[in-house]
């Protein structure tokens, strides 16, 4: 019987591990392999060059730049969507007023919760045109068409958004009008991620906290948030591995793929300048291989620090 | 409260998001660099004659894929009729689009189109195809008998054609349009006011008063595609500094933007932003030429593609007329050079199964009848002599006119062909000034910076130009 159910299991894998391994894997590997070369990705020609593309990436000042960004996006992308998220799904579930039904949240809340998924069910290349529309930087745009008219924004000085490279906090404008996006899209998901988290809290344990008297503040924080832990930490991996990307955003939305004048270079900006406008492929796999490492090894660190005992109940 | 000792949540996440890994962002980066390996092609060709000096065989097909943008795509489908005249046997399997490099780029190495239309924004870096030897020299295209005139095709070119579509010395591109860039502007308003044309900056800094006065801003640029602005910054230098100053820049010769000349004509941009002669907001191509069209500026700076692609919003009673780009003192070296070139560059892949079809499609775009249908159609003048001798358009007009009376040199940049590096950067420069972000002096530290840079990278294949 038990030899009988791997025969069964395995007849059923073969197929999708076999794609696997040959359009993704294999996919892979060839990259790491091209990485060792100086193609160019136009031709069939190559030379094995070692690990000079890797010795490049480390001198090479651009890449730094967009590794402070992805860095930025990195700390501010998880940690500004998780505080939202936990606060909508917080507000969504248990911030309403407790009455003999138990604990709620408040009131609409199921509107709500359509309302906020909602940028979820778009492709992030229709968010970042709907963004371009409402970042447009003269009086058509929508924030600067609202801010001209009741007097906020000067009609010959309006906001720049995408073309300011100016430092906020020490980080380009651009990037954080980018991250502005970038939560605001991403928000939604983990939202209900979380709300269903809240919901296989036993409402007692919040009834028992009420009655000792516990305010809302309390209650979260004493309660809600450390009983989420283990979501919260693997919503953390995943806003990393997004915050890492952010590709579609910089390509679509920012004057020459990475502009103003690289304030918005990112590795996958780099990656794409280098394969696909100056023709190193080679440095270009060099640069995603090294990327890869990084989101792997960043993320082995992440679920490793999170990690402790477990409550159950 | 029980605990399951084979799955429980918390392994369930951490397994999650190790299958999460396999999906990061790295692994689609990874991916797009994978490739296959190619099989050669083998180029089937027939018997060669006059009328088909390629020896293009009956009965087989020829892939052609055309750049759909400011000039549109209709053009081509009469030159695709003009061709099955001659060769009704082959099938031509046309296909338009904008995106030519996410397409085409994956396919080079292994089974290519037959005919590309590299354009846009989206095109394959020239210098990579060449230096790849991806793309096929068509030297033998410039020397068989035109389509339907006397002579050689490369007879039939308009000058600047063969040496714009000329790499390391082998002619790569074919380029079918010729575009002449300059300053446009309303001619309604400007006679209704009694304003005009400036033909100098001097000329325009007088004039730009009185345009704002009227409510208008004097000047509009894109101010997204860095591109935009900078062919106006190169032509200035050329008009200032002269051809060999340009032609040393793309040389990379030491100290080359520090040429006399440069930085005046960089200085006039200086001040063009600096007294708010812009109008305020960053613009895409199509906004900034959408407002100008609207009345909310003077001038945009483009070139002749402007036309076909603002058709369809064009006010009743809007005169579009192109002026030259502004001379920048009584010291210029070439004030009356006009910024005119060949434009929308077509290649044949070195590993396109059907050469032989695609270059002979080439002799029909470029014949006369399919260059006077492209004239008609797109209000563009095409590389091909005599295009727009029977269009009656206004604006083609005056593209016309500005080109009789041009100097004996046409404003040519290679910089941007040449280095991707270089290109990238002086487009970002380029916008930097044009926001104010910059000085003309600064814009000419950094450019120098760059291109020293470039010049001692011994990973970039280095290019040269005589003319």
């Amino acid at each position: 019987m038990r030899h009988g159910v791997a025969r069964f299991v395995t007849g059923f894998l073969a197929l999708p591990v076999g794609l696997y391994l040959f359009y993704v894997v294999w996919p892979f590997l060839q990259a790491a392999g091209y990485s060792l070369t100086d193609w160019g990705g136009y031709s069939d020609r190559q030379q094995f060059v070692g690990l000079e593309n890797y010795v490049r990436l480390f001198t090479d000042e651009l890449i730094r730049k967009a590794f402070w960004h992805n860095v930025f996006f990195l700390v501010t992308v998880p940690l500004f969507t998780i505080a939202l998220a936990l606060f909508l799904a917080f507000l969504l579930n248990v911030g309403g007023r407790e009455d003999k039904a138990g604990i709620r949240g408040v009131f609409g809340s199921g509107l709500y919760k359509v309302i906020f998924f909602f940028p979820q069910v778009l492709s992030l290349v229709v968010i970042a045109v709907m963004w371009q529309q409402i970042y447009r930087a003269d009086g058509q745009g929508l924030i600067n068409g609202v801010l001209m008219k009741i007097g906020l924004v000067d009609q010959d000085d309006p906001i720049t958004f995408m073309y300011d490279p100016e430092p906020f906090l020490g980080v380009p404008a651009v990037l954080w009008w980018l991250l502005v996006i970038a939560v605001w899209s991403g928000a939604g998901f983990y939202m209900v991620l979380f709300s269903a988290a809240m919901q296989s809290i036993p409402k007692d344990i919040y009834e028992a906290a009420i009655l000792d008297g516990a305010g809302r503040f309390h209650t979260f924080f004493r309660i809600t948030l450390p009983l989420l832990r283990d979501t919260v930490s693997v919503a953390w991996v995943y806003l990393g591995f997004i915050a890492l990307d952010m590709f579609a955003l910089v390509y679509i939305m920012t004057p020459s793929q990475g502009g103003p004048n690289h304030a918005s270079e990112i590795f996958a900006s780099v990656i794409n300048f280098n394969a696909f406008q100056k023709g190193q492929f080679g440095y270009a796999c060099a640069i995603a291989v090294a990327l890869a490492i990084f989101t792997i090894l960043l993320a082995a660190l992440q679920l490793r620090i999170t990690r402790r005992e477990r409550i159950e109940y | 409260m029980s605990v399951n000792p084979d799955l429980n949540r918390r392994t369930l996440l951490r397994r999650a998001a190790a299958a999460g890994l396999l999906v990061t962002p790295a692994a689609g980066l990874l991916s797009a660099c994978a490739g296959s390996t190619p099989s050669p092609s083998d180029d089937n060709t027939g018997a060669k004659s006059n009328d088909n000096p390629f020896g293009v065989q009956e009965n087989s097909a020829v892939k052609v894929v055309i750049f759909n943008g400011g000039l549109g795509d209709a053009w081509a489908k009469e030159d695709q009729a003009v061709f099955s005249a001659k060769h009704g046997s082959v099938t031509v399997n046309m296909s338009s689009t904008q995106k030519i490099k996410t397409e085409e780029q994956p396919k080079m190495a292994t089974t290519p189109s037959d005919l590309i239309m590299n354009s846009g924004a989206d095109l394959m870096d020239l210098s990579t195809l060449v230096n790849e030897g991806a793309i096929e020299p068509l030297d033998d295209l410039l020397a068989a008998p035109a389509w339907d005139s006397e002579g050689t095709v490369a007879d039939s070119l308009l000058p600047g054609t063969v040496s714009d579509g000329t790499f390391q010395g082998k002619f790569f591109v074919v380029y079918v349009a010729f575009t002449v860039w300059g300053n446009w502007y309303n001619g309604a308003l400007f006679s209704k006011e009694g304003w005009e044309p400036p033909k100098s900056f001097e000329e325009f800094f007088a004039l730009a008063p009185k345009i704002k006065a009227k409510g208008i801003a004097p000047y509009v640029y894109d101010a997204v595609h860095g591109y935009y602005p900078r062919w106006a910054l190169m032509a200035s230098i050329w008009k200032s500094a002269g051809k060999q100053a340009v032609v040393d820049i793309d040389n990379l010769k030491e100290n080359a933007w520090r040429a006399e000349g440069v930085l005046p004509a960089l200085e006039q941009w200086e001040k063009v932003v600096k007294d708010k002669l812009v109008l305020p907001g960053r613009l895409d191509h199509t906004q900034s030429q959408q407002a100008w069209l609207d009345g909310k500026a003077a001038f945009i700076q483009v070139g002749t593609w402007l036309k076909n692609e603002m058709a369809a919003t064009i006010p009743p009673g809007f005169e579009m007329k192109l002026s030259d780009y502004w001379t920048v003192s009584a010291a210029d070296k070439a004030p009356k050079d006009v910024f005119a070139g060949a434009g929308e560059g077509f290649v044949v892949p070195s590993k396109a199964p059907n050469k032989a079809a695609a270059k002979e499609f080439l002799r029909a775009v470029l014949s006369k009848a399919g260059s006077a249908k492209f004239a008609e159609l797109t209000k563009s003048l095409a590389s091909t002599k005599g295009s727009g001798d029977n269009v009656d358009d206004p604006a083609l007009a005056t593209a016309n006119e500005l080109m009789k009376n041009a100097g004996q040199d046409l404003v040519s940049v290679k910089l941007w062909d040449f280095y991707a590096d270089l290109d990238k950067e002086s487009q970002n420069l380029s916008q930097e000034l044009m926001a104010g972000r910059l000085t003309a002096a600064q814009f000419v530290d950094k450019m120098q910076a760059a291109a020293d840079k470039v010049a001692k990278d011994s990973s970039i294949t280095k290019q040269t130009r005589n003319a």
